[in-house]
């Protein structure tokens, strides 16, 4: 399948996520980890950790955080961003769920 | 927000608006915020300070606005009337009111007395002068700096540790002071006669004087109302324009005491703090509890959470007293006191001292207990040892070196010079490289209290935690008194107040079942927790309820779910079980086989005797598995918080000095251990003779044989610093060594906190705990039975069952190339 960046693609029933799991979505370009956050929204952003590239679908999910399964880095999933003290940022992209689907839009967000 | 206009909520009042008082209210809140309609009277017209730190703004080195805790602002935001000012006068219990001096009524239906305590004014002649006073409040300090702009000499009676706080900060302020002190040693309830001897001498350097042992007879007046000098019993007159009392406290008992209360001391309450009346509770230095009136912060705030757990109706903690610790607040001296200090019948006392260093340690020890401490010029291991009394923990071990502490201990990762003597760049954590300037520099301009605290902000001690004593003592050496005002056990996480143990215990107390059940219970302050605690509750609750509980995958660490150990570069190594470190042809030909199927990128053989295939991806690891179940193997469990191997000699099978046939007895216990989740990783090792051949020594349990049976020994592990095992038992039979194993794992999977390996929790439980534990027959077999019915529901090999139920979880969702 080839995708076209500002297009929504499919890439989950949302049952194959169930809360507080991440799954990975491969793409030309890199992984994606797609998560189930505890706030109940699906969020997207790069499967590779700002401080070694550890890959965060791998982490525990806690509300709207992934903890790299690494050395612990806590991420936000809505900005991508570390949390302090530790810095740096991974990229995120546009979810959206609809008909019990999850879409995705690799523009980035 | 007007309380009384919210009569469907129970009404809360508190009569006092101190430290206590006010942290009763904040415990409450964070429980249960919306529970009650809320109202202090405070008597001192200002917010909640913190009272402590009145001796460093006395002495200039901090202001008023410093150590405010709790604004006005922050009780209206919270939705808490706060009547201050004004001073309650009564209670009517007949008819559930408080009455105050200025004729209001405030009723209740549910009252917190934590009214704390008063100087202690003596009853002589002329202590009614202007200019005799006690030093408890704000304006206490303002009269001594306002007699400081206008006079010479200053009396302090009373040479404590409030007494020499205030005789310090007067001396600060330009004062001629002298210290009149019934007895001879100073501090004497937190000092030896050593300690306070040096004390005494390094104040006097400093200028200030001391007349002791001495008996104040009258206070002197100038003719106009005003002091004039102290008259001792022998008749010498000291000049003083400014005299303050610091000879002990009175708690503030008869507002209680007028109500009928039953009072002795303090105002008496059980280990839920309440009083004789079930809707009147005491907190604070007003209470008598078990016998004891408390007069340091420590306790109050320990008080405050066991009321608070009650009020919010929770009701499963108790209050059991408390040791204390003192440290004085004087810049540039360093006292440190804890438990008993004075020894006596029983107790040993391990000294050292050097008195041109200006150094003083006596540490006290009853039953291989440190019970007592006292510390002079050198405070960094306060803290060290105040946990050692706290805990309880056995230092039989490590006697001979305690004196030196804990950076001289060697075995429990803290091997550094002492942090107060270290430069500034000198690296206090390794795994995330902070180094002492940042740490310091965060918890003073961060206002950080707790370890916690230095967690978030500075990451140190954040990861592997071997840095956390030198966190700590960085705390106490940084915080001063203040330090000892943190919890005396450490919350679990961020997440919650509550420790390790507090939590299993409201787990099987409670009948909690289930991971979003505790942190409702318990008031998690994050919706669903966070990567240390997730883990560690799966783990209790794994533990309480064999076969009840379901294990919850999200809460474990990605190598427990995806069973196979993840490394740097994202794919995992697998490694099947060999019972015994025992193998066959047919194993090795599919381990070999499996390995060029899947491109393992190297095979290596284990220190536990195990084949370990890396570099294999995620996606293929259901087919690795499926082909090891089909030749036989199950998972080796080498990546989980669980029994991983046992490893064996040859014994008496082959080895010419071999006494048992340790091989066998190896796979026996493997078979029976194996599957069983643990608080850390758990390894085993047989040796068929003393020459020991399979490490069993380093192992957390490890037998040993010999012609007449088998030593069991436990506790020991590998690792950044090597643990030697302590021996425990010596047993005839396998079957006993069988049971020994399966009691001792069950002791440790129910007492352990979650990620503390068997060397740190012996060295906290104490070694003859754990020996009582087991060589109790009973005890033994209990504990052994209750081992082997959880191990009927976790003998399940997860190669096995995972790929049905998972599989299409190790691939990605979609390929979008
Ligand atoms: C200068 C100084 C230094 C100290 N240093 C240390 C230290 O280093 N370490 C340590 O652990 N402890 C120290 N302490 C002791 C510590 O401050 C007390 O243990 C603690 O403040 C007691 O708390 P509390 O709430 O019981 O009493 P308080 O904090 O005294 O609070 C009681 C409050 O109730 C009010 N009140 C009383 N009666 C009434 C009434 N009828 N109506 C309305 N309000 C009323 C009082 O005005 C007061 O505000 C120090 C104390 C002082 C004074
Ligand atoms: S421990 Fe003893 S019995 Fe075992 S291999 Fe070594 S020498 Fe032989
Ligand atoms: S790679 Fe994520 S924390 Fe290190």
């Amino acid at each position: 399948m080839s995708v076209t960046t500002d297009e929504w693609v499919k890439v989950a029933e949302v049952a194959q996520v169930p809360p507080l799991t991440g799954r990975v979505i491969r793409t030309e370009n890199g992984e994606i980890a797609l998560f189930h956050a505890g706030d109940g929204q699906f969020y997207a952003i790069d499967n590779s950790c700002p401080h070694k590239g550890g890959p965060l679908s791998e982490g525990i999910v806690h509300d709207c955080h992934v903890t790299c399964p690494l050395h612990n880095w806590v991420l936000n999933l809505k900005t991508g961003e570390a949390e302090a003290p530790d810095e740096g940022k991974v990229a995120t992209y546009e979810v959206k769920v609809d008909g019990g689907a999850v879409y995705l839009k690799l523009g980035g967000a | 927000m007007n309380v009384h206009t919210k009569p469907d909520r129970e009404r809360l009042v508190v009569i006092g608006n101190g430290m206590a008082g006010a942290r009763a209210v904040e415990e409450i809140l964070k429980l249960d915020p919306a529970r009650y309609a809320i109202t202090v009277i405070g008597e001192e017209p200002y917010g909640n300070y913190n009272r402590i730190l009145l001796s460093p703004v006395l002495a200039g080195e901090s202001t008023i606005d410093d150590i405010m805790l709790n604004t006005p602002e922050w009780y209206e935001e919270n939705g808490i009337e706060l009547i201050s000012g004004v001073r309650a006068s009564a209670i009517d219990r007949a008819g559930r009111a408080v009455e105050l001096a200025d004729g209001r009524r405030v009723p209740y239906d549910r009252l917190i007395i934590a009214t704390g305590s008063r100087p202690f004014i003596l009853p002589v002649p002329g202590n009614d002068l202007d200019g005799v006073i006690g030093f408890r409040d704000i304006a206490d300090v303002d009269t001594m700096l306002e007699a400081a702009e206008k006079y010479r000499h200053a009396v302090v009676i009373g040479g404590g540790l409030l007494g020499l706080e205030a005789a310090n900060g007067l001396m600060k302020n330009g004062m001629d002071v002298t210290v009149v002190h019934l007895m001879d040693t100073l501090m004497e309830r937190q000092l030896d006669r050593e300690a306070g001897e040096m004390l005494r001498r390094s104040l006097e350097e400093r200028g200030m004087k001391f007349v002791m042992p001495a008996k104040t007879a009258e206070i002197v007046g100038d003719g106009n109302g005003r002091v004039r000098a102290v008259r001792l019993e022998d008749g010498a007159e000291i000049p003083a324009e400014l005299v303050v009392m610091t000879a002990g406290i009175v708690p503030n008992k008869e507002i209680a005491e007028e109500a009928g209360l039953y009072c002795e001391r303090g105002i008496v309450v059980n280990d839920y703090l309440m009083t004789y009346d079930p809707r009147i509770y005491a907190v604070g230095e007003c209470v008598q509890h078990r016998g004891v009136c408390y007069g340091l912060v420590a306790p109050l705030y320990e008080q405050a959470r066991v009321l608070a757990n009650h009020l919010a109706g929770r009701g499963w903690m108790t209050y059991e007293g408390s040791v204390t610790s003192t440290k004085l607040k004087v810049t540039g001296i360093d006292v440190f006191s804890a438990g008993n200090f004075l020894g006596g019948d029983g107790a040993d006392e391990l000294v050292l001292k050097d008195e041109k260093g200006g150094v003083y340690k006596k540490l006290v020890i009853e039953n291989d207990r440190l019970t007592g401490a006292v510390l002079y010029g050198d405070t960094v291991d306060g803290t060290w040892y105040f946990q050692l009394i706290r805990e309880g923990s056995d230092v039989s071990e490590i006697r001979g070196r305690l004196l030196f502490g804990q950076a001289h201990l060697g075995d429990s990762g803290h091997g550094e010079d002492s942090v107060a003597n270290l430069p500034d760049d000198a690296e206090i954590c390794g795994c995330n490289g902070v180094c002492k300037g940042e740490i310091v520099a965060a918890i003073k301009e961060q206002g950080l209290f707790t370890l916690e605290d230095v967690r978030k902000v500075t990451k140190a001690s954040a990861s592997c935690g071997s840095c956390t004593g030198l966190v700590e003592q960085l705390l106490a050496s940084t915080l001063g008194g203040d330090y000892s005002a943190a919890p005396s056990e450490k919350p679990l996480c961020g997440c919650t107040d509550y420790t390790h143990d507090q939590v299993r215990q409201a787990i099987v107390e409670n009948g909690l079942k289930s991971i979003p059940e505790v942190m409702k219970f318990l008031e998690w302050r994050t919706p669903n927790g966070c990567a240390t605690c997730r883990p560690a509750l799966n783990y209790y609750l794994l533990c309480a309820w064999p076969g009840e509980y379901e294990d919850d995958l999200r809460s474990r660490f990605i190598n427990e779910r995806a069973h196979g150990n993840i490394q740097k570069d994202g794919t995992y190594s697998v490694v099947p079980r060999m019972w015994g470190g025992v193998t066959t042809p047919d194993e090795l030909r599919a381990i070999a086989e499996v390995a060029e199927k899947y491109g393992a990128r190297e095979v290596k053989v284990t220190g536990g005797q195990r084949i370990d295939l890396f570099g294999i991806r995620k996606e293929d690891l259901p087919n690795i598995w499926r082909d090891l179940n089909a030749a036989g193997m199950v998972s080796g469990h080498a990546y989980g918080k669980a029994l991983r191997t046992v490893k064996t000699c040859v014994g008496s099978e082959w080895c010419r000095f071999g006494t048992q046939d340790s091989t066998g007895l190896g796979i026996r216990l493997e078979k029976l251990t194996w599957g069983s989740w643990m608080p850390h990783k758990f390894k085993m090792g047989v040796s068929g003779c003393p020459r020991n051949c399979a490490e069993a020594t380093i192992k957390d349990f490890g037998v040993v044989c010999v012609d007449s049976g088998y030593e069991l020994h436990v506790g020991g592990n590998g690792g950044i610093k090597v643990r030697v095992t302590d021996l425990i038992a010596k047993v005839g039979t396998e079957e006993e060594v069988l049971e020994w194993a399966g009691a001792f794992i069950q002791l440790y999977r129910e007492t352990a906190h979650y990620l503390e390996r068997t060397a740190p929790w012996i060295e906290r439980k104490g070694l003859s705990w754990v020996k009582e534990q087991l060589e109790d027959a009973e005890n033994r077999k209990a504990l052994f039975e209750r081992f082997r019915f959880s191990q009927q529901f976790a003998q399940r090999d997860p190669w096995a069952e995972m790929p049905e139920r998972h599989e299409d979880e190790f691939k990605p969702l979609v390929e979008l190339v």
